[in-house]
C-alpha cells in the first residue's frame, strides 16, 4: 500500500467534521467531569456519613471499572429504561461521568493544598460555610490544579474515539466508514492520528508550562 | 473618611466583656489549659505573656471559636460563646449561636492569612458585605478609611503578594477593624516579620489602642509594645496565670520567680 494524496484531499473535509464532533464531545464532557468532580469532592467532604459513604462507593465503582463498559451500558441499557438520548449526549455523559471520578481527585488534592490559615481566617469574618467554599477556598484550590485538570481534558481527547464505537461520528468514526467504502484504510487512519498529536502535544505542553509558573 | 467610631461598643466602662470560667483544654492527653478563669473588662487592653507552650495561642483559639474547651464555660458580652441555652439547660452552641456571638470578636494572625484570591479592597470589604449585610458602596468606603488609617490608602488595587509582610499584616487588621469587633484578638502578629516591618505594624496598634474604645487581647513578645499598650498584663505559664497586674508591676516588679525568669529571657 502506497501514500495515496487524492485519497488524503478527499478525506480532508470529512476528517474536520470529525473533528468538530470530537472537540465538541471533549469539551462538552470536560465540563460535565468539572462539574460533577466538584459535587463529588465536595460530598466526599461531607460531615454526613450518609452523604460521604454511598458517594465515595459510587465515584470507586465509576473510576474502576472501564469507560467502555460504560459507554456501552449507557448505550443499550438506559433507553430500555426509556431514558433516551442522542448517541453523542450519551458519549458526553459517559466520559464526564467517568472522568469526573478522577477530577473529584484532583479537587480534593487542590483543596487539602490550601493552607488552613484560610479557613481560619474565614471564621474570624464570621463568614458562611458556603460563602467560605466558594470565594476562598475553592478558588484557590482549582488554580493550583488547573495544571492536572488540563492533563486530564488531554486523556478525555485520546479516549473519546471510544464514542465512535456507539455510532458517533467523530474523527474515528469517519475514517472508519472511509475504509469501509472506499478501502483506503492508510490515509484516513494517520491523518487522525496526526489530527490527534497536533492537539494534544501542544496542550500538553502548554500544561507543563503551566505547571511550573504555578510552581509545582 | 474614618471619622465614624471603629467600633459600636456599647460599654467601656469597665464591664465585664470576656469571662472564662473553669476552661480546660485538652490536645490527647496534653492539657493546656487547666481549670482557667479569668476577665477582661470592656475597652481594656490586655496583653498576654508566657514562654512558648503555655497556652496563650490556644486561649485567642478558643475565643475566635477555632477549638472547643472540653471543660468550662466562655461568655462575650453577657452571651455564652461555647455554649447556649435551651430549655433552661445549658447544651454546646449551635452554628447560628457560634455566629451570632462571634459577631462581637475579630482577630489577626501570625500569618496573616489574607486571602491571596482577593485584591486587598475586596479582602476588606467581603465579610462587611456578605455577612453584615452593608452595601457595596459603603463598605468600600469605610475599606478605604481603614486603609488610610493602617497607611496604605494607595494599596487598595493591589494582591496581597504584592505587598511586604508587614503591609500583608496591616491590611489583616484593617479587614478585622471592618467588622467592627468589640474585642480584636491579636496573636503574636509581629512575628513573622522581617525586623524592619515590625515598627510599622506596632505603630498601627498603638494608634488604636489609644485612639479608640476596642477591647484589645493580645499576644506578644514585643515588650515595650506591651507596656505602652496595656492596661494589665496576664503572664502565663503551663496553662495558668501565675500572675497578673498593670504594666509597670510586672515589668517592674515581678512577684513570682517565673515571671522574673521569662522576662530576663526576653528583654
Ligand atoms: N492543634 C494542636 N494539637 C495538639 N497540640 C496542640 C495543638 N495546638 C497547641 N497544642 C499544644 O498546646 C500547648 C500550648 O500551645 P499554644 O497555645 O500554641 O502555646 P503558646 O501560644 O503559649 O506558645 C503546646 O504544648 C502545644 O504543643
Ligand atoms: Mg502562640
Amino acid at each position: 500500500m502506497t501514500w495515496n494524496w487524492d485519497v488524503a484531499r478527499d478525506f480532508l473535509p470529512e476528517l474536520l467534521d470529525g473533528l468538530l464532533i470530537t472537540l465538541q464531545a471533549t469539551a462538552l464532557g470536560s465540563v460535565l467531569a468539572f462539574a460533577l468532580g466538584l459535587v463529588w469532592a465536595l460530598a466526599l467532604r461531607s460531615p454526613t456519613r450518609f452523604v460521604r459513604w454511598p458517594v465515595g462507593v459510587f465515584v470507586e465503582f465509576i473510576r474502576n471499572t472501564p469507560l467502555l463498559v460504560q459507554l456501552f451500558f449507557f448505550y443499550w441499557v438506559l433507553p430500555s429504561w426509556d431514558i433516551k438520548f442522542s448517541a453523542l449526549t450519551t458519549g458526553v455523559i459517559a466520559l464526564g461521568l467517568h472522568y469526573s471520578t478522577y477530577v473529584a481527585e484532583v479537587y480534593r488534592a487542590g483543596i487539602d493544598g490550601v493552607p488552613v490559615g484560610q479557613w481560619e481566617a474565614a471564621t474570624a469574618l464570621n463568614m458562611a460555610r458556603g460563602r467560605t467554599w466558594f470565594v476562598v477556598i475553592l478558588p484557590q484550590a482549582i488554580r493550583r490544579v488547573v495544571p492536572a485538570l488540563g492533563n486530564y481534558v488531554i486523556a478525555m481527547l485520546k479516549d473519546s474515539p471510544m464514542i465512535a464505537l456507539i455510532g458517533v461520528t467523530d474523527m474515528l468514526q469517519k475514517a472508519r466508514s472511509e475504509g469501509a467504502t472506499s478501502f483506503q484504510y492508510i490515509e484516513p487512519y494517520t491523518m487522525v492520528g496526526i489530527a490527534f498529536i497536533l492537539i494534544s502535544y501542544p496542550a500538553s505542553l502548554l500544561m507543563r508550562a503551566l505547571e511550573r509558573r504555578l510552581g509545582h | 473618611m474614618a471619622t465614624e467610631p471603629l467600633t459600636q461598643n456599647p460599654a467601656v466602662d469597665g464591664s465585664e466583656l470576656i469571662r472564662f470560667d473553669h476552661v480546660t483544654k485538652r490536645f490527647g492527653d496534653n492539657t493546656v489549659l487547666d481549670n482557667l478563669d479569668f476577665t477582661v473588662a470592656s475597652g481594656k487592653h490586655v496583653t498576654l505573656i508566657g514562654p512558648s507552650g503555655s497556652g496563650k495561642t490556644t486561649i485567642l483559639r478558643l475565643l475566635m471559636t477555632l477549638l472547643k474547651p472540653e471543660e468550662g464555660t466562655i461568655m462575650v458580652d453577657g452571651d455564652y460563646l461555647t455554649h447556649e441555652e435551651k430549655n433552661g439547660k445549658l447544651v454546646p452552641a449551635g452554628e447560628k449561636h457560634t455566629r451570632e456571638v462571634r459577631k462581637k470578636i475579630g482577630m489577626v494572625f501570625q500569618q496573616f492569612n489574607l486571602f491571596p484570591n482577593m485584591r486587598v479592597l475586596r479582602n476588606i470589604t467581603e465579610a462587611p458585605v456578605h455577612v453584615l449585610g452593608m452595601s457595596k458602596d459603603e463598605a468600600e468606603e469605610r475599606a478605604r478609611g481603614l486603609l488610610d488609617l493602617v497607611g496604605l490608602g494607595d494599596k487598595y488595587d493591589a494582591y496581597p503578594t504584592q505587598l511586604s509582610g508587614g503591609q500583608q499584616q496591616r491590611v489583616a487588621i484593617a479587614r478585622a477593624l471592618a467588622m467592627r469587633p468589640q474585642v480584636l484578638l491579636l496573636d503574636e502578629v509581629t512575628s513573622a516579620l522581617d525586623p524592619e516591618l515590625v515598627a510599622g505594624v506596632l505603630d498601627v496598634l498603638r494608634d488604636l489602642a489609644h485612639t479608640t474604645d476596642i477591647t484589645m487581647l493580645c499576644v506578644t513578645h514585643e515588650m515595650n509594645f506591651a507596656r505602652d499598650i496595656s492596661d494589665d498584663v496576664l503572664m502565663f505559664d503551663a496553662g495558668r496565670v501565675i500572675e497578673s497586674g498593670p504594666p509597670e508591676k510586672i515589668f517592674s516588679e515581678p512577684e513570682h520567680e517565673r515571671t522574673r525568669e521569662f522576662l530576663s529571657a526576653v528583654l
